[in-house]
């Protein structure tokens, strides 16, 4: 049996349910098997020879969170075999803490450099290797491609570029530096990552942030979605050759930013978010002064946007490319957008509410097709409905204070769950606490984590001259994966 | 057809005058170049330096702040019961020399431009090569953002190019991850001389909120030598450009500092 916790609360360590691998393996593949998602798994320290995993189940009908552990030396039957979503998970524990588990069908390491690629072999078959530096402005990754001709027959992504021992350093925090870890986990997701970590913290020390924190802390979530997925579709639009848009798009992107420095004095949003509450408040001229801006952007995305979706040719190139289908979807554990874009009605806003969102409903959008179509129109819809939440929400702010005067220190021997929709999708920190009240472990799972062996999925079948646009479309972090 | 010139009329041009005309307007909360007030330290003051995620502060004497390893975070400013450090609102920031970046109470020395003969080869056409190397695609991004339309870095003749081979020096982000260190080490043998190093962000020149990981470098400098150093957390596009152009003599007089 699992213990239930709601997002952004927590549980004494003595109430976590330390099961045997076998318990632990039934709760895992049964709930997924009944249509819950594995939100975390990971080794929480060792126990002499022992090591204590923890798993954390998300059930999206409910709103629950089911947490368990069990103690494994050695190797133990893996859960990937009846359990796809845990194959990523359970290699990070092979490579973080040596244990085996047994019968993994691919069990290699996901932050090290691989000492051999998967090869197909064959007369005509061959291999296109790609990074870690690449041609544009972006983070580094290698890509191997086994093709025949064209079509590409197997991607095999390797990670661990970006590595910067993140994970590692949060352990005996929080200290002068875990803010600053928190905003550049992922640097183009500051708000979302320092909000998840608001939320653990909060969990771990009772209370939270009063209303208006709230408010506006959704206000700015939902402007790094908004320049993030403007960006995406400038971006898409670029990758197939369509300048009016890309360019537009590239520069509404940067009047997003602006708003968000407005706010807070740093175009990424660092600086803002704090457990408790926020650092800056908004004053009745920079909400007119915000109202004005969004207006602004608003009204010329939707004039990019349109051009978009008019022109036939970006149409033919974006619909049938990049396919993934539901099955495979739930099957792997895919998030955000791209889960959306496959018609999986999988959103932390709706499915585990926080803050602002449990009195604030934002829809869900999603579209059946899960190919290059899907997640830019989700993308597009997403848009639109963050632009109205955030004009709603600054005509309606709460009043009183952005921040407790008093933060409570994290207590001690608990354990702590928080999701929070980010623009790619769930973020999921967990944090549990020693006898100290300082962090035994903090495990940070980006939404780039559950999507990256999408990206490689969708890539079956496909022309390795549609990779550009395939990995636009999903967009994923690298530093947010390699931590 | 139709369509797309309404749409162009509707955007219409967008392009920053900068620095022919006034630089594009920089948020109301901007934190830029901090000021340093000599003497306002009351005796055995350290909260500004024990609050400092990286380290940046030092007090010896006076107040001494390196940029380098600033994350503009502020939290000395909140602190310092003296006012005796404040973020102000200069955005230019770029050093061509490493020990430029500590700042003290009087004030900043800004890059200088490259030698007269490097400034003719490059002066009107620099291509850049950029590597991520651990970045958080936050001073990735705002690099790139000088390639939109707002900006349009073309027209000064600066470009980033796609391969080390066209490159003229390359623009570094990231810390330098242990595992990157090989990837940057082989892009900058690629760049064909005369080339230069640009640093840009508190985790390229220091190693920012990393410095001392086991898993990184504490910036470029470890792997490269580098030309020029871009402070912030990231830079503002603008203090991005600043330096770009003030490497290659196309701002005027350096601004006095405040």
């Amino acid at each position: 049996m699992s213990a239930h916790l709601g997002n952004g609360e927590s549980i004494a360590l003595g109430d976590l349910p330390v099961l045997s691998v076998a318990a632990l393996r039934d709760e895992v593949i049964g709930g997924v098997a009944r249509g819950r998602r594995l939100a975390a798994y990971f080794g929480a320290g060792r126990r002499g020879d022992a090591l204590r995993v923890v798993a954390v189940v998300a059930g999206d009908d409910d709103g629950e969170l089911l947490a368990c552990a069990a103690d494994v030396s050695g190797s133990y039957d893996a859960l990937t075999p009846d359990c796809p979503q845990a194959h990523w998970f359970e290699r990070e524990l092979a490579e973080q803490w040596g244990v085996e588990p047994r019968g993994h069908p691919w069990l290699k390491p996901i932050r090290r450099i691989p000492d051999a690629f998967f090869r197909v072999d064959g007369e005509e078959v061959h291999e296109v290797a790609v990074g870690p530096v690449h041609a544009g402005v972006i983070e580094p990754g290698h890509f191997r491609f086994q093709c025949h001709g064209e079509e590409v027959l197997h991607l095999e992504i390797a990670l661990g570029y970006q590595h910067r021992g993140v994970e590692r350093a949060l352990v005996g925090g929080p200290d002068r530096r875990t803010l600053a870890y928190m905003e550049t986990l992922a640097g183009d997701t500051t708000i979302g990552h320092a909000l998840a970590h608001a939320l653990v913290r909060e969990a771990l020390g009772g209370g939270g942030a009063p209303p208006r924190a709230l408010a506006i802390a959704g206000i700015a979530l939902e402007l790094e979605r908004l320049a993030n997925h403007i960006g995406d579709l400038g971006a898409l639009a670029g990758d197939v050759g369509f300048l009016p848009t890309a360019a537009y798009c590239g520069r509404i992107r940067g009047d997003v930013l602006n708003a968000t420095a407005q706010l807070c004095g740093n175009r990424f949003g660092r600086g803002l978010v704090r457990p408790y509450g926020l650092d800056h408040d908004v004053d009745d001229a920079l909400r007119e002064d915000l109202q004005r801006r969004l207006a602004a952007a608003r009204q010329d995305f939707a004039v990019a946007d349109r051009l978009l979706w008019d022109s036939p040719s970006v149409m033919a190139r974006f619909e049938g490319t990049g396919l993934l289908s539901l099955d495979v979807c739930d099957e792997i554990g895919l998030v955000g957008p791209a889960a959306r874009a496959c018609g999986a009605e999988r959103d932390v806003r709706q499915n585990h509410p926080h803050g602002i969102y449990r009195f604030v409903h934002i829809p869900i959008c999603t579209w059946p097709t899960g190919d290059v179509f899907g997640r830019a129109h989700v993308r597009s819809i997403e848009v639109q409905r963050s632009f109205a939440f955030i004009q709603e929400l600054l005509d309606s702010l709460p009043g009183g204070p952005v921040a407790l005067e008093r933060p409570a220190p994290p207590a001690a021997d608990r354990l702590a769950v928080a999701l929070v929709e980010g623009w790619r999708g769930e973020i999921c920190h967990v944090a549990l606490t020693g006898a100290d009240g300082r962090f035994a472990r903090y495990k940070v799972v980006d939404p780039s984590f559950h999507n990256w062996f999408g990206l490689a999925l969708a890539m079956r079948g496909q022309q390795i001259s549609d990779f550009p646009l395939c990995n636009k479309s999903f967009n994923l972090s690298y530093c947010g994966h390699d931590l | 057809m139709i369509k797309t010139t309404l749409a162009r009329l509707q955007q219409k041009h967008r392009t920053t005058r900068y620095p022919d005309g006034p630089p594009p307007s920089l948020p109301d909360r901007y934190r830029g170049r901090p000021v340093i007030a000599a003497g306002a330290c009351p005796e055995g003051c350290r909260q500004c330096a024990d609050e400092c995620p990286t380290g940046a502060i030092t007090l010896e004497g006076s107040v001494g702040l390196d940029l380098g390893k600033c994350l503009f975070c502020a939290r000395c400013e909140a602190v310092c019961p003296a006012q005796a450090i404040r973020f102000g609102r200069d955005h230019q920031l770029a050093a061509s020399r490493r020990e430029d970046l500590v700042l003290g109470p009087e004030g900043a020395r800004l890059a200088v431009e490259l030698s007269d003969r490097l400034r003719r080869l490059l002066g009107r056409s620099l291509k850049l090569r950029v590597v991520s190397a651990g970045g958080c695609n936050a001073c990735e991004a705002d690099t790139n953002v000088l390639s939109t339309v707002g900006w349009d870095l073309g027209r000064f003749g600066i470009q980033f190019v796609a391969s080390p081979r066209h490159a003229d020096g390359l623009l570094i982000t990231g810390p330098v991850t242990a595992a990157m260190r090989p990837a940057l080490r082989k892009t900058w043998e690629a760049v064909p001389e005369p080339k230069i190093v640009i640093a840009v962000g508190a985790c390229a020149i220091s190693g920012g909120p990393f410095l001392g990981h086991a898993e990184q470098h504490d910036g470029a400098a470890s792997t490269v030598p580098v030309d020029l150093h871009i402070p912030g957390c990231p830079p503002h596009p603008l203090t991005i450009l600043d330096g770009l152009l003030r490497l290659l003599g196309r701002i005027p007089e350096p601004e006095a500092g405040g």
